[in-house]
């Protein structure tokens, strides 16, 4: 079954001007709109308004020198922990979606597992309100699948829908109980609306704080066993398929979850998923350190694992690229290994990270990267940002030859616990577009620097 | 050799002969009636103990005693640590006291590492959760060679919790290190998967035990049984206990202690000639001394200072 749509977007951003732009002479790369050129593009009215050569600057507008670089359709990212209510010390509205502009990002999902829990309409209603003083981009919310998150009641989630949780998710924890998922998936028929599965079988991850390999066994550290994920994503395929239902995995690390997805879509089931970036380039090697930065659920897997997140995702098994965004306190993370809270930022550096480690060295197309950065919003029924003409101006500014260090002039995040935290990276955002107007301009990047 | 003493991996096959020759020597002056030497006289050693412990934190408190050093020993229980202050915090406390070694105990992997920077002594691992224990594994091979002699070619079985056990971890490390061939045996539960990765061979049986030169029997932690990591301590007992009929004339039997009499090891052959057990507790001071000595004056003799009466630890149990 295909969700119903919903008329009215769940997404919530602070009202800003839209800026018209004249981009000159930056390759226009758009993979799904079949365009890859260097040509100029006019943005005018908050929409993509031309693309060719030689185009008149509208009155007004902004123009920008586009030499070497590359404009993409924006970024959505749906995993977003914006750790608002209860943590703003971490992360608050204003400053992830400040965090995800400066990454490329047009639109981010927050997940629900806040103090207290986005588990009823009141305070899904709050955070929309919220975000529509606050957030820099278009931001939306998901609200919980059970009460609390605790996987005992379903929330209240036909009213939710109505007031535009963007989705359900109990994520950070898994729905443990079978019989309970599926109840939720019964009831999508009524509210509508995605549901997202943070898959983890507790019974077989228990106490494990990274994951179950040859670094765990050297670590003396308990681990995370793969199929701890992997049991439950084909256990809940089934469910979903039995219920004529949708379902969207979140963050999946591991060969065998990649498996258990290729052989749901080959069944037939509404399934897609995401893998973050760390997933992407980094594995339980890192661990080693035991730095607290490659603390996060699930965990960095083997070699193996990696190779097998590159390949779906090159081969559309994996649908989009998810940060899991996830900030946390400096004094949090400045602890053992294995008394450490998991999760690490991502927001500023998904892009420059999977770049540098798949698309540089000739692993992955950069036209298929951008393809899985843009459609996370898809699996949410969300529009996927797109550069062809007539479409809402998402743009992002991208500098591929550009080097920097992670972190070297600070974060937009509230947090630093970033996995990629001091590592160098070749390509960055120079200026992100959402919705029409300018979300972020890098500060060196130079304004209408054209000469006349 | 480096500045802190974190794992077994931190030290080369020299590095691990340097600390045995400088044991037996220290060994020597054991037999004397005075057992002091001057070598860390005006230095400051802290032991930081986030654990229980009786044979670690002693050995460790004598072994700074006998280089004259100053001894500040701190158990959880009593101090700052129990009123929440974060590890981080209490290193740059006693940081402010400028010692030359904090020696560390805590129930968590890699802590011995953060307090490495968060202080400018030298660190030395106690004991890191089910990481590692580098000091209990030199003792081992420092018990071993005075015994035997090198250890090259010999077969050692370790046999028990190696899960739960960083023994296990950095023996498997310093026995490999030293040239001996390496059983791991245990219940299936109770190894981890590529334990072998370590450098040692996995048994699940103890039939070919007759081929070990030296078995060393690890601790069956009673807490470990609510996990259901094995049926019954009477079913572990009946497979991998170390018997009169399991251990052989010509075996040596380890066991880093306390033991669990009936339940990893008989009596009998705790009470055995061939038990090393004692000898492996005598051995912890000397080790020890040689550790504290090679991180810390072995390069760049320390400053003497005039006698002076040492002040009393503060926050001794």
């Amino acid at each position: 079954m295909t969700p119903p749509r919903f008329d009215a977007s769940p997404l919530d951003a602070a009202a800003r001007e839209a800026t018209d732009v004249v981009i000159r002479g930056a390759r226009v790369l758009d993979p799904r709109a079949d365009l890859d050129g260097v040509r100029d593009l006019v943005l005018r009215d908050g929409e993509v308004a031309e693309i060719g050569e030689s185009l008149p600057a509208p009155e007004g507008a902004e123009v920008i020198d586009g030499d070497g670089l590359v404009a993409v359709p924006a970024f959505v990212d749906p995993h977003v922990h914006l750790r608002t209510p209860g943590r703003e010390d971490e992360e608050d509205i204003a400053s992830g979606t400040r965090a995800a502009a400066a990454g490329g990002f047009c639109a981010i999902l927050a997940q629900p597992n806040t103090d207290p829990v986005v588990d009823n309409g009141s305070i899904l209603s709050a955070l929309r309100e919220r975000a529509r003083r606050e957030a820099r981009i278009p931001t939306g919310f998901l609200a919980a699948v059970t009460v609390g998150q605790n996987g005992d009641a379903l929330t209240e989630m036909a009213e939710l829908a109505e007031l535009g949780a963007a989705g359900f998710t109990d994520d950070g924890r898994p729905v443990a109980r079978a019989g309970i998922l599926r109840q939720a998936l019964q009831y999508q028929r009524l509210a509508g609306r995605v549901i997202a599965l943070h898959e983890e079988d507790p019974s077989l991850s228990s106490d494990g704080v990274m994951h179950e390999g040859a670094v765990s066994a050297l670590l003396g550290m308990a681990g995370i066993p793969s199929i701890s994920e992997s049991t439950m994503i084909a256990r809940d395929a089934q469910i979903a398929l039995y219920e004529d239902a949708a379902i969207h995995i979140q963050h999946l690390s591991a060969r065998e979850s990649v498996e258990a997805v290729e052989q749901a879509k080959a069944a037939g089931v509404a399934i897609t998923c995401e893998a973050s970036p760390h997933h992407l380039c980094l594995t339980d090697e890192a661990v080693r350190s035991l730095d607290t930065g490659f603390k996060m659920n699930p965990p960095l897997r083997a070699e193996d694992d990696r190779q097998a997140l590159i390949e779906g995702l090159r081969a559309g098994a994996i649908d989009c690229v998810a940060t899991d965004h996830a900030p946390h306190a400096r004094e949090e993370k400045e602890q053992p290994f294995e008394t450490a809270p998991m999760g690490v930022t991502g927001l500023e550096t998904a892009f420059a990270a999977l770049h540098t480690a798949l698309v540089v060295p000739g692993i992955l197309d950069l036209p298929v990267l951008i393809e899985r950065m843009t459609a996370g919003g898809a699996p949410f029924g969300l529009h996927v940002p797109t550069l062809a003409p007539g479409s809402p101006a998402n743009l992002t500014l991208l500098d591929l030859a550009a080097e920097w260090q992670v972190g070297e002039a600070g974060y937009e995040s509230r947090s630093a616990n970033c996995a990629f935290d001091g590592r160098e990276m070749t390509g960055r955002v120079r200026m992100t577009i959402a919705a029409g107007a300018v979300a972020y301009r890098e500060r060196s990047f130079a304004i209408g620097a054209v000469p006349a | 050799m480096r500045k802190n003493l974190i794992s077994i991996d931190d030290l080369t096959r020299e590095d691990i002969d340097r600390i045995l020759e400088r044991a037996a020597s220290f060994a020597e002056v054991s037999g004397r009636e005075i057992k002091k030497v001057p070598t860390l006289r005006g230095r400051t050693v802290i032991n930081l103990f986030y654990e229980a412990s009786t044979r670690t934190s002693s050995s460790f408190e004598l072994a700074a005693k006998r280089l004259s050093a100053d001894l500040v020993s701190i158990k959880s229980a009593g101090s700052a640590v129990d009123k929440g202050e974060s590890l981080k915090d209490t290193v740059l406390t006693l940081s402010a006291y400028d010692p030359a070694a904090v020696v560390i105990r805590s129930p968590y992997a890699g802590a011995a590492g953060l307090v490495a920077r968060w202080t400018a002594a030298s660190v030395i691992n106690a004991g890191d959760g089910k990481h590692e224990h580098p000091t209990q594994a030199l003792l081992d091979v420092y018990t071993l060679w005075r015994r035997i002699g090198s250890l090259e070619g010999r077969k050692i079985w370790i046999v028990g919790d190696v899960l739960h056990s960083r023994v296990a971890r950095s023996c498997v490390l310093a026995f490999d290190r030293m040239g001996a061939e390496v059983t791991v045996c245990g219940p299936p539960t109770l190894i981890p998967r590529h334990f072998d990765e370590l450098g040692c061979r996995l048994a699940y049986s103890l039939d070919d035990i007759g081929s070990a030169d030296v078995i060393y029997a690890l601790r069956m932690q009673h807490e470990r049984m609510t996990g259901a990591y094995v049926p019954s301590l009477r079913e572990y007992a009946a497979n991998y206990q170390i018997d009169g009929r399991r251990l052989g004339a010509g075996q040596l039997l380890m066991h880093p202690g306390p033991v669990n009499r009936g339940v990893e090891l008989a009596s009998e052959v705790i009470d055995s000639p061939q038990a090393l057990i004692t000898q492996q507790v005598e051995s912890g001071v000397v080790v020890r001394m040689a550790v504290l000595y090679e991180l810390l004056a072995g390069s760049g003799a320390p400053t003497p200072v005039a006698e002076e009466r040492a002040p009393e630890p503060m926050g001794a149990a």
